[in-house]
């Protein structure tokens, strides 16, 4: 991925804040010393290269009602194409990770309450036939952060 | 903060995304039919309730060289759990960390999720975390593969 110093420094500052004010991006443009156009360019730009997955509100779940919980299920090596199928297709599902380990598919559940997690991961039971699966919602968050330091190149 | 329908459609409509043009408040607002002034009262009201956290880009982490990441899992005892928790939030290496629930089949207890351009990044940031912690009952799951990586659609299930 080709990233100049301004594409950086651009979404250093994306990142962290868009200003929530009638012109948003001559805001940002004033800041790096660029037109209000070129900053609408490069983020285009940048959004269609899929740098930017999403330029939008950054909402906290459980102010919005919502339960979160991680989950692992064990998947037998040949079926994890088909399982994760059946997974992502769950709204409330967003992450989902292959790691290395007995329990190798590990995704997160947001729903509206703990009844509506339990039964998505009973639907998931069902239609894959795959019992073992842990459910191991948080009982205390200390961190989290969702910004990176863009860096430059080494 | 108690959300009103149209609260919810805002939620909606800024979750979608912010329009890439001069006023983009005003886009939405018209959408939604209400005055650009309305919706910034509306937004800056949600930022304030804590309900939204920022208006802000999501990236694709592999693509600006965070290629590595490592969901390291602890079985931390209870009584130091608070100490560990406030030691491990300090890190900037440290994006995520929480305590769960454990399971007699998996009795981990503590979870930090670690980013960094490499493996081996990731390892040392493993053991500096150990030291710190003196928790040698640890284990680091490497993620070798993202099979989704979305942004919540809330009011949409």
């Amino acid at each position: 991925m080709q990233l100049d110093q301004i594409d950086r420094r651009l979404l250093n500052l994306v990142q962290a804040e868009v200003p929530i004010c009638p012109e948003p991006y001559k805001v940002l443009a004033e800041k790096l010393g660029i037109t209000e156009q070129e900053v609408l360019d490069r983020l285009a730009r940048l959004m269609q290269q899929d740098v930017i997955r999403r330029l939008g509100g950054v909402f906290d779940s459980r102010k919005l009602g919502y339960k979160g919980t991680l989950c692992a299920i064990k998947v037998p090596p040949e079926r994890i194409e088909e399982v994760a199928e059946v997974i992502n297709s769950y709204i409330g599902i967003t992450h989902n990770y292959l790691r290395e380990d007995d329990y190798n598919m590990w995704f997160t559940i947001l729903a509206r309450s703990p009844e509506k997690v339990q039964q998505i991961l009973n639907e998931i039971k069902e239609k894959t036939g795959i019992e073992d699966i842990i459910n191991l919602p948080a009982q205390r968050f200390f961190k989290v952060l969702v910004n990176f330091q863009v860096r430059d190149e080494e | 903060m108690n959300l009103s329908e149209l609260d919810k459609q805002i939620v909606v409509e800024l979750q979608s995304g912010l329009p890439l043009v001069s006023r983009p408040f005003a886009v939405l607002a018209e959408r939604l039919g209400i005055s650009e002034e309305e919706l910034i009262s509306r937004v800056q009201a949600f930022q304030q309730a804590g309900i939204m956290r920022r208006i802000g880009a999501a990236l694709r982490h592999r693509r600006v060289g965070y290629t590595a990441n490592a969901m390291i899992v602890w079985q931390i005892p209870e009584e130091k759990i608070n100490a560990v928790g406030e030691q491990f939030s300090q890190l900037p290496e440290v994006t995520h960390c929480y305590q769960r629930v454990s399971l007699p089949q998996w009795p981990y207890n503590f979870y930090t999720m670690v980013h960094g351009h490499s493996r081996d990044e990731c390892q040392k940031i493993a053991e500096k975390l150990a030291q710190m912690a003196g928790c040698n009952n640890y284990r680091v799951l490497y993620s070798e593969a993202e099979l989704k990586k979305s942004s919540m659609k809330y009011f949409m299930d």
